[in-house]
């Protein structure tokens, strides 16, 4: 059989000459607004038989897609698919797993009896993940849909579409096992007639990609996202779907095999009428620099309003007041009198900030409106905002004079800046980029950060820039996660600018309920492009930022009370039958072993040669955004040789921090008699006779619900009860002092990469000295380990007993830390102190726990119910509020 | 990845003739009139379960009841003996509570089958016999919900599933099986599960034995007990690279033909059928004669459908002997390509 073949229940062929392949997108989150609403809402009966419609209605294959911020992707994706499973109309065509978490694709495809399509994977993390998810793939049936992307991001020009296609089909054939015929290329459809001229090409490119593809990988099948590529005209429908229907047309003939198409938004060729079909295969085949202007105009008339009111509508806007002459000149981006209006404005308002913020604004805001429901297009946007930044040029001078008569009330000079990054793990850019060039017309300065950007380097930035807002931009679902990251760092370090969250995954809801409960500052929803600008502009307003603030407080705090109403229970169980599952030991079989010694063992400027050997590397080309394991990442085929270039640096540099003593290392460790106690709780004594309790921890224990026969963790379990002897041992390190002296150095000599080079080798070596103490611990302090293992072994974590550390998954409570460092005294002996947010300071250093017994395991605790949070306060003598307030994303309710 | 020599005979060996499979354990443990004592192994005299009908069990407490059935199949003029495993894992073996001797009742009963064979092929080295590991469906299915008010429930996940027949496959391998029979197969899914811990364990140990494939229609609809057509479960097996595909269990020969013929029209890779005799009557009992059976399949043989033949359900040495007889006048179908290369993976 070497022709394409899927199944469900029933088989689906693909011959030569069999008709384009139409792939149902209504179960598709991102593709249907009214299924993300069902799958949010948990009405999975209704999503069903959206399903059963869609099949009904001619789709040959399903394409299920549940990336919904708010949701466990996995567990949607594994129920829904059951739910089709039982359901033979639908289950008999095959289905496309569609998400962009891995996990939730290889979860989707353990549910399929038949073979299904994995879409999508990509080369974007490198080939040895793509080859290890081609694999599982492979081994669970499924032929794959493979994205044009790479580590360098999206493929958006025809070289980079096929060089990407023949580098994942040849992997994908030669080292991963795939038939031809089971690799299905996306050369990524992207939005044509933006007003930016680097898109116009984009689906020509498109369809000659195909054509080569085609050609030249022999077996290999063609997709797309068919919608995609008419998004600038969206509420146009007449238009959309002439547009589908000519790019279909082409495409298909170019050798198209399949698409993911809203049947409902495609036509017949031949019934576009001429003079439209021009215009629109002008933009699409790219045929005139001026398409794109041509088509948005002629574009007009077919959004329903009769063209003679048009015309006596455009005579009447000359009569009316300047505010509503700098309203229309704005939505319908004229140009002609701006200046004259905006001359009679600020005759009329005195001061030309109020010009700007009271009329222009208030018609940014209805080009917002008008754009966020679908009425406005793109390139319509930027002409807006071409009109605003002419009217704002115009008040520059006034504005001048203002500025002189006031600079003694205001430091800050020039204009204000907005910082825009589209966040680490993620390439799309091309709505930040809009939003770019929108704030730019306005008048603000924009340092545009690019993509894949970490958080550190955003906020660095933002300092050194004295960045006024930060924007955060973001397509994939695993983005809001690292949202959510950043607005905690943003508040653990104490920023006080606000945020703004965009991006196609991103939501007013997501926003409200998981990212601005973690920055106390203000934290703001931007649905679209043009709505950046009034929400910016409200947000550096010294006049409108507070009402503003108090406004989107009062919105937010509304959505997350709807949103908890909504939530459905989810399974816990209570604290009580989670003790009585606990994770059980059998104290004779395996009695804990004695300390060689107890009590408090410090370590003064510690030997940094001794800790070299102990680094574990890969983590450092991580902090570097250079993706694979030491030492095979000196070899990478794409990061091979800057690895190699970073990594000598970084010997050179460890070489001279050694030998000159640039950095001090301290740390202390402690081995205490101890029992569990309560369940829960460690008690810490002063000697063997155990009545002198000097210290108590109280861990958290696991309490989502499991299969039976599961044990519910907390690392109390690994301690024995008083009925047998045993110890707990505690520790924190450091290698961070002197960093910050040597970094400033660094700085003030713009050397960055020296000064962030420091820092990543002075977080490795304070990693390094965590693990050389464990080793000293187990060896000699404790005693219980007798071989000595290799480096590699210690980076695999191959040896009895863990280290865990407070505000990591198997303690998630920072709040164990004070009690931690009072038992070692930690501050004394090694010179970190405790941030108020519990953070260490200086940063490079660790803390944590040890546990000697063989059965006790490194686990996440992962959700917990209420009342194991009011136990927990009341165990701390603390209000839940205070509890709750540490333990934010841990809260399962 | 290395291929086990017994692949290499057993391709040779299949490009000559038409191999036999050997017939119903089952139904021949049945007639042996064993009472409860015989299936409780030693150590176990105290098991609070009632163990009879655990056939499986049989390879710890009575291995000479066992390789008694072996040699009377190899007797007859099988060349592959199915060993005693068909229900040896740990979720299926959870019902009696023997979980726990899903591994040792894999080691034993493929030492049962491998004694029996060395003996047939020691008598006889021109006819070499070959012993199947036997992997059959389990009693908990990943595709459909036992519980009739709930279609989105499942009584086991893939991943359990996949731990189960790892537990199984490693055994069988360890123990020296020459091939792996993934069969009666009602629930793709858990095919699937099978093999995805096979291609697992052959990574691991980078060998591979042959491996046979034989799926269960359960009536004239057509399909498997989890709905497919037989060509949708074809297509779901692809990736596969098997010895064998074909049918086994369920019907009868006469019933099986028309998906036979599918599986004889499509299927890449070499062609097995072993049916039950016939369909049972009003008391339960299969009654096709040898005869009967040796015809039907005989004319699938002269249609030039089949490369291994034998029997399932009611099925005996008589039956498997007439086969062989049968199997003896008949050329193999032909194969076009060596299958395994056309999945070949370069690792």
């Amino acid at each position: 059989m070497s022709i394409p073949t899927y199944s469900g229940l029933e088989p689906l062929r693909i011959f030569p000459g069999s008709n384009f392949v139409n792939i149902g997108e209504r179960t598709n989150v991102t593709g249907s607004a009214a299924f993300r609403k069902l799958i949010k809402n948990g009405n999975y009966d209704e999503a069903v038989s959206v399903a059963r419609q869609q099949v009904e209605n001619g789709a040959q294959v399903i394409d299920v897609n549940l990336d919904e911020g708010m949701i466990d992707g996995v567990e949607a994706m594994r129920k829904f698919l059951n739910l089709i499973a039982a359901e033979p109309d639908i289950a008999r065509v095959p289905v496309m797993v569609d998400s962009s978490k891995f996990s939730v694709i290889e979860a989707g495809l353990k549910c399929l009896q038949g073979k299904g399509i994995a879409n999508s994977i990509s080369l974007k993390e490198g080939e040895a993940e793509f080859l290890r998810q081609a694999k599982i793939i492979r081994r669970l049936g499924a032929a794959t849909v493979v994205m044009c992307f790479d580590e360098q991001g999206q493929a958006d020009t025809f070289e980079r579409r096929i060089a990407i296609a023949k580098r994942s089909y040849d992997l994908l054939t030669q080292k991963a096992g795939f038939a031809p015929h089971d690799i299905i290329i996306d050369a990524n459809i992207l939005t044509v007639a933006t007003g930016m001229s680097e898109h116009d090409r984009y689906a020509i490119d498109f369809i000659e990609g195909v054509r080569w593809i085609k050609q030249n990988l022999p077996g290999a099948l063609t997709s797309g996202g068919v919608s995609n590529v008419s998004f600038s005209f969206r509420g146009n429908e007449p238009v959309r779907e002439a547009i589908h229907t000519a790019f279909l047309y082409h495409a298909i003939k170019a050798g198209l095999d399949m698409g993911i198409v809203n049947a409902g938004q495609v036509g017949v060729y031949d019934d576009i009428p001429k003079d439209l079909l021009e215009h629109v295969e002008d933009v699409l085949l790219a045929r005139r620099p001026d398409a794109t202007e041509r088509m948005v105009a002629f574009a007009e008339q077919f959004k329903g309003a009769p063209s003679a009111e048009v015309v006596a509508a455009q005579a009447a806007w000359r009569e009316g007041t300047v505010e509503e002459r700098l309203k229309h000149a704005l939505v319908h981006g004229v140009t002609d009198y701006i200046e004259a209006d905006t001359e009679e404005a600020r005759v009329k308002y005195v001061d030309p900030v109020l010009v700007i913020e009271s009329p222009l604004m208030a018609g940014m805001n209805v080009v917002g409106d008008l754009f966020g429901s679908g009425k406005m297009f793109l390139p319509q946007v930027v002409k807006s905002a071409r009109v605003m930044k002419r009217a704002v040029a115009y008040l520059e001078p006034f504005l001048a004079e203002k500025k002189a008569a006031q600079v003694i009330g205001t430091q800050k000079e020039g204009a204000k800046k907005v910082l825009l990054a589209t966040v680490k793990g993620d390439v799309h850019d091309i709505g930040k980029n809009i939003v770019g060039v929108i704030l730019a017309c306005n008048g603000w300065q924009v340092i545009d950060l690019g993509v894949m950007v970490q958080s550190a380097t955003i906020l660095k930035t933002a300092r050194e820039m004295q960045v006024d807002i930060i924007g955060l931009s973001g397509l994939i679902t695993p983005s809001l996660d690292e949202m959510v990251h950043v607005a905690k760092e943003m508040e653990r370090e104490g920023f006080d600018l606000p945020l703004l969250i965009g991006g196609a995954t991103t939501s007013r809801v997501h926003t409200a309920v998981k990212i601005a409960p973690h920055y106390s500052k203000p934290v703001v929803h931007v649905i679209d492009a043009s709505r950046s600008v009034p929400v910016v502009s409200n947000l550096l307003s010294d006049n409108e930022r507070a009402r503003f603030e108090v406004d989107i407080r009062a919105e937010y705090d509304k959505v997350r009370t709807q949103y908890e109403g909504n939530q459905r229970e989810k399974e816990y169980v209570p604290i009580a039958e989670a003790r009585a599952k606990k994770f059980t030991i059998d104290w004779n079989a395996e009695p804990p072993v004695a300390p060689k010694s107890t009590g408090i063992f410090t370590y003064r400027n510690y030997p940094l040669k001794e800790l070299v050997p102990y680094i574990d590397w890969t983590p450092f080309f991580m902090a570097w955004e250079l993706a694979g394991k030491y030492p095979r990442i000196l070899e990478d085929a794409v990061v091979g040789v800057e690895a190699t270039r970073l990594y000598n640096d970084a010997q050179k540099m460890l070489d001279r921090i050694v030998k000159e003593q640039w950095i001090q290392a301290h740390g202390v460790a402690g081995l205490w008699p101890a029992n569990t106690v309560a369940h829960d709780d460690i008690e810490i004594y002063s000697d063997a006779s155990r009545t002198n309790v000097i210290g108590r921890f109280q861990t958290m224990r696991q309490q989502s619900k499991k299969a039976p026969g599961v044990p519910y963790i907390a690392l109390a379990d690994f301690i024995a009860p008083q009925s047998t002897p045993d110890f707990l041992g505690g520790f924190a390190v450091s290698a961070g002092h002197g960093v910050d002296e040597r970094v400033k150095r660094f700085e003030a000599a713009h050397d960055d990469y020296s000064a962030i080079l420091l820092k990543a080798l002075a977080d490795r070596l304070a990693e390094a000295f965590a693990e050389k103490l464990h080793e000293v611990v187990r060896q000699e302090l404790w005693g219980y380990e007798t071989v000595r293992l290799s480096n590699e072994q210690l980076i695999k974590e191959e040896y009895q007993g863990i280290r865990p550390a407070p505000g990591y998954p198997a303690c998630p409570d920072h709040t164990e830390k004070p009690e931690l460092f009072r038992l070692l005294d930690a501050s004394k002996h090694t010179g970190i102190t405790l941030t108020e947010g519990l953070a260490m300071s200086p940063a490079a250093a660790v803390s944590g726990f040890y546990f000697a017994h063989p059965k006790s395991k490194y686990f996440g605790i992962g959700r917990v119910a209420k009342d194991q949070i009011e136990d927990l306060a009341r165990r701390k003598g603390e209000t839940v509020e205070w509890m709750e307030r540490w333990l934010g994303s841990n809260m399962g309710y | 990845m290395e291929n086990s020599n017994a692949m290499k005979t057993l391709e040779q060996l299949a490009q000559e003739r038409i191999l036999v499979l050997d017939g119903a354990m089952g139904t021949m443990i049945q007639k042996l009139g064993l009472t409860e004592e015989d299936f409780h192994p030693k150590g176990m005299e105290d098991h609070k379960i009632l163990l009879k009908g655990n056939n499986e069990l049989l390879s710890l407490s009575r291995p000479d009841a066992i390789r008694t059935i072996h040699e009377q199949y190899l007797a007859a003029g099988a060349d592959i003996v199915e060993t005693n495993t068909f229900s040896a894992t740990s979720i299926a073996q959870a019902e009696h509570e023997c979980s726990h001797l899903a591994r040792e009742i894999n080691l034993e009963s493929v030492r049962l089958a491998k004694e029996a064979c060395a003996k047939y092929t020691a008598m006889d080295p021109s006819k070499p016999r070959f012993v199947a590991g036997a992997i059959g469906p389990m009693n908990k299915t990943a595709s459909l919900s036992p519980d009739v008010n709930d279609p989105g429930f499942r009584g086991v996940t893939f991943d359990q599933l996949v731990v189960a027949y790892r537990e199984q496959v490693e055994a069988l391998l360890d123990a020296g099986a020459d091939i792996l029979l993934v069969e009666t197969i009602f629930d793709t899914l858990n095919a699937k599960a099978a093999f995805y811990a096979i291609d697992e364990v052959f990574e691991e140990r980078n060998t591979r034995v042959p491996l046979m494939c034989s799926v269960t229609i359960t009536d004239a609809s057509g399909r498997t007990l989890s709905g497919q057509t037989i060509e949708a479960f074809l297509i779901s097996m692809q990736h596969v690279p098997l010895f064998s595909m074909g049918l086994n269990c369920a019907l009868g020969a006469a019933q099986m033909r028309p998906y036979l013929e599918v599986i004889a029209e499509q299927s890449p890779c070499r062609v097995s059928i072993y049916p039950n005799a016939g369909l049972p009557d009003q008391m339960g009992e299969y009654r096709e004669t040898p005869e009967v059976t040796a015809r039907l399949v005989g004319e699938f043989m002269a249609n030039g459908w089949v490369n291994v033949v034998g029997g399932c359900c009611g099925t005996t040495p008589e039956h498997i002997a007439a086969l062989a007889a049968e199997a003896k006048r008949h050329a193999p179908r032909p194969i076009v390509a060596p299958v395994a290369s056309t999945h070949g993976v370069d690792r």
